[in-house]
Formats: C-alpha cells, structure tokens, sequence
C-alpha cells in the first residue's frame, strides 16, 4: 500500500497507464496540427481527433458531430452558459440554476445576472437533490436555460436528469448540465435523458488534465451558441484555438475504458464505500451521512463527525488524502455552500469530510482510512468540550453560545 | 495549509486537555465561541490565594485553535489571576506564528481566559456575599 492513501477521487484522479500509453505517440512523432490539411502529420492528428471524439460521443450516447473540445468543464461550463444567454436573448432572459452547483457555475451566473439576466437558484432538499416539479414551478415565459448539475462533486447526490430533461423538452427550454462528476461514472444518454449540453472534464475520469468536451444537440433542438473564444474557427466556429491533440486523445481513450468498464467499476466502488462507511459507524456514534444513502455517485462517501472540527480531524489523517466542507480549508470562514444549502447546519458542516473512491482504491485502503479516521476523531472527542457535554446530557441546542465569529 | 512546528506539537501532544469539578469555588470555567462558527473552547483555571495552581482546556476547533487553548493552559499555571489578565491574543499569535487567518482563534483564547477568570471572581464574589443571607 502505498502512502498517503489517495481518498480523493472526486478532486481529480490518476491518469490510467492505458490512457497515457495511447497518449505519448502524439507528444512524439504523431505530433502534428489536427488542422494541417497539406501533409499526413496533419492527417494523422486529425484522424485521431476524430476517433476521440467518436469515443466521447458513444460514452455519453451522442452523435460525434455533437462534441466540442474545450479545456476542461470550467471552460464547458462558461461556454454553454454564456454562448446561450447570447445567442437566445431575445427569447427571454431567465435562467434556473441550483444553489448547490460548483463554484463554475455560480460565478457564470452571477455575471450574466451584471449582464442585465435573470437567475433563480433553486434551493436542493436535505439530500442536495432537485425535483422535475420544483424546476416546474420555477419556469416562467422568458426562461430560456435551466442548468442543473448531474452529479454533486461534494456530496455524490445524484439528480433525476431524465424527470427534469423531459420537462424542459416538453416546455421548450434548453437544458444545460455539469456532468462532470457524472460522465463514466453512471449512464449518461444524452437521448433517453433529454439533454441539450453536457459538459464532461478528462481529469476526472482517468485522463489528463486541461481537456474536456461540451455536448451541444444538434437535433430535436438544435442548439445554437455564441462562441466565448474568436479565431480560427475550430470545432465548427464555436471554439477556436488549435486542438490538444495529446490530451484529446487521453480523452478519448479514457471515455473507451469508462464505457467498458462502468458496470464493474459502479459495483466495486459501491462495495468500498460501504465497507468504509460500516467500518466507521460500527466504531463511532454520531456520524452523519451526508447527501442521498439511494440516489448517490459510487465513489463518493461524505460523512460529519458530530463535536469534531473538520480541519483539526484534516490534520490528524495526515497518512490519508481527502478534502473537507470545512470552513478553515479555504481562506474564508464560511463553510461549504453546499452544505449549507442543504441544511446540514453550520455545526456538522464544519465537521465533513468528504471521501473518494475510484479506479485504483482498494479494500486495503479502506479499511486502513477507517482506522485512521475512528484514532483521530476518539481522539479528537476526548479533546472537545461539546462531546463531553453531550455525555453529561446537555441538549447543546439550548446553550447560549458566547462570542461567536 | 501549512503549520507552524509549534502549531503541530501542540496538536499531537496537547498539553493539560481535560476538565476540572466546575462547582468547587476555587475553579472557574470559561466557555466562549459556538459550534456553528467551527470553535468552541472550554478553559478552566483552580485557584489558590491568588495564585492558578492548575488549568485544563478543551476544544472544538482547528489545530490553531488547540494550539492556542492548549498553550493559554500552559502559560496560565503558576501565574496570578491579575498576571493572568495580562495575557494577549497578539502574544499567543507570536509564539504560535498563526497566520492572518487564525487570529481569531488566539482571540478565542484570550476570551476563553478572561472569561474563566470572571467565573472564579463572580463565585468568590457571590461566595462572601451569599454567605450571610442563608
Ligand atoms: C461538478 C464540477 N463542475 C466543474 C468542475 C470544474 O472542472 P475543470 O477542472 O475541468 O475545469 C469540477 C471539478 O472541479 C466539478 O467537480
């Protein structure tokens, strides 16, 4: 076993031997401009590009016509956001979006609302999961994009995409989402579930990363979109800029290994996670999980440990790498949005951590971050003042704190 | 983030974590921050004469805030109660190299002090004159 034990799959993961292998050709000899015409580097690239993008487009259940090469989902992100706030203003200028999104999203949004848009942020329930219904209530006569992400990068909850993909057909709205958590992981098709723009980021799915693809229908509608970066004209004039052939490939390959290998990846990936969520709850008492126990990523386990800080707990799994909700790890003193637009409460917030399982986990990782976890939290328990006086029964929602922050 | 050496022995060897009887006279206890802001310190000093003979935290808090709770503790014994209130937060700063962020835990701390040193001169306080009227 190697150490630190990588638990954070959800941040980014390793790059498959696989996919690299397929990679380093188009650092070497195959090195040419996907767009030279005139001689057979060129071609070669190209030829390359095209299989990439093949191999994208039958993971995800689209026509390969239907993918553009971006930088990754942050770029996706701002390209089907902005690109169709542009192109569809006349239409109407409302937008329904969730609070629980990533940051990518939020902050897109807020500048199209300085733009002079409209924005609704859904609030998700206790699970960070949204219903066709409250996307319902929420459309107006100008709503002209609803954005909801597939699979929350926190806390693993899963949207009913089909439910909310067949309501905005049946209303005439675009429907965007962030599959980037998504994508490899659960089955995507983007016909059965209504999808009009998907974007989806090498890095999380055993790739390189800076690459990544927006899914843009063609069809039933078609959607139409503003290009964010001028030039050259590449990927059909909606993002120009010469193509990452090395990284496109690395996608590429990616993608053919995820659609092979999803079923009996899901299934391993869940086994792990409950073995490392029994293994906790059979040793600690308030532990909390966070999001949906049902309608969840596999690989991901977000747990609060009551009357423990998170990054105080951080600093105790030093042999462990995982990331937490708490406040303390960014810069800010808030914690995570996400949580807090659950209602988890601020106190449990604090005390997340979140988990990531994947391709390369295995059951002796687990149930060495299991032990890790349950040394440093006792310890940590024997340390705070609110678990003592828990044992000593005080209900701590009665006390009257003194000088918060 | 990276911790100060300090920082990070005072997290792996707390020193005097625990809790004293909170209903003798000669302790005061001092509970400041709330769970909801991510800390929340205990600090508990005994008192002889005017002298701290003993002192005990515990906190829920990141490893500065441990740390400063944690070395408060160590600082408190055998110091007088008016010494005592001389302790600053920009001190446990120093000692500590907290950056920007972590301020507010040596803050904490410094409350946590003043706050267990108001208890114990409240009771002794209320003590003598309670004393009569039962
Ligand atoms: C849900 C979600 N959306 C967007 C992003 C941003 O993706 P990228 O790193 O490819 O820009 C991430 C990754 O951090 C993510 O998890």
């Amino acid at each position: 076993m190697k150490s630190p034990v990588y638990l954070d799959y959800q941040a980014t993961t390793p790059v498959d031997p696989r996919v690299l292998d397929t990679m380093l050709p188009f650092f070497r000899e195959n090195f040419g401009n996907a767009a030279s015409r005139s001689h057979s580097f060129g071609w070669k690239a190209e030829e390359a590009v095209e299989q990439a993008r093949a191999d994208i487009a039958a993971l995800i259940g689209a026509d390969a016509k239907e993918i553009v090469f971006t930088s990754g989902s942050t770029e996706g992100i701002n390209l089907a956001l902005k690109g169709v706030a542009e192109m569809y203003a006349e239409k109407g200028k409302h937008i329904i979006t969730s609070q629980a999104e990533h940051k990518a999203v939020l902050d897109t949004c807020k500048h199209l609302e300085k733009q002079g848009y409209e924005v609704t942020y859904l609030k998700p329930d206790k699970e960070a999961r949204h219903s066709a219904e409250q996307v319902a209530a929420a459309l107006r006569p100008d709503t002209i994009l609803v954005a909801l992400m597939w699979v929350n990068n926190e806390v693993g909850s899963v949207n009913p995409i089909r439910e909310i993909g067949k309501l905005c057909h049946e209303r005439g709205v675009l429907f965007f989402t962030d599959a980037t958590q998504a994508v490899g992981k659960v089955p995507v098709d983007v016909q059965a579930d209504g999808v009009d723009l998907l974007c989806l980021s090498s890095h999380k799915i055993y790739g390189p990363k800076g690459v990544g693809a927006l899914y843009v229908r063609r069809r039933n509608p078609r959607v139409r979109l503003v290009a964010q970066i001028d030039g050259g004209g590449h990927e059909r004039g909606m993002r120009s800029g010469t193509l990452n052939v090395p990284g496109i490939v690395g996608l590429g390959k990616a993608c053919a290994i995820a659609r092979e290998e999803l079923a009996s990846e899901a299934a391993r990936c869940i086994e792990l996670r409950e073995r490392l969520h029994k293994r906790i709850t059979s040793a600690l008492d308030h532990v909390h999980l966070n999001g949906s126990a049902v309608h969840r990523l596999p690989g991901n386990l977000n747990l609060s440990f009551a009357f423990v800080e998170g990054e105080s707990l951080l600093m105790g799994l030093k042999d462990i790498a995982v990331s937490s909700g708490s406040a303390c790890t960014s810069a800010s003193l808030e914690p995570s949005h996400v949580l807090r637009s659950m209602d988890v409460g601020d106190d449990l917030a604090h005390s997340s951590i979140r988990f990531g399982i994947g391709r390369f986990t295995t059951e002796e990782d687990v149930d060495y971050a299991a032990d890790q976890v349950i040394g440093a939290v006792r310890r940590l328990r024997e340390m705070s003042p609110l678990y003592e006086m828990v044992k000593d029964g005080v209900d701590l929602s009665t006390v009257n704190w003194q000088g918060g922050h | 983030m990276a911790y100060s050496d300090k920082v990070l022995d005072h997290y792996n060897n707390p020193r005097n974590v625990g809790s004293l009887d909170k209903n003798k006279a000669s302790v005061g206890t001092g509970v400041v921050g709330a769970p909801e802001c991510g800390d929340v310190m205990k600090l508990q000093i005994e008192v002889q004469g005017d002298r701290i003979v003993d002192a005990k935290f515990k906190t829920f808090g990141c490893g500065s805030a441990i740390a400063s709770s944690s070395l408060a503790t160590e600082w408190l014994k055998g110091k007088t109660v008016d010494e005592a209130l001389e302790i600053k937060n920009t001190q446990i700063v120093e000692e500590l190299s907290l950056p920007p962020v972590k301020i507010h835990c040596s803050v904490l701390a410094e409350d946590a002090i003043k706050s267990a040193i108001a208890d114990f001169k409240s009771k002794n306080g209320a003590a003598d004159s309670t004393k009569k009227a039962s």
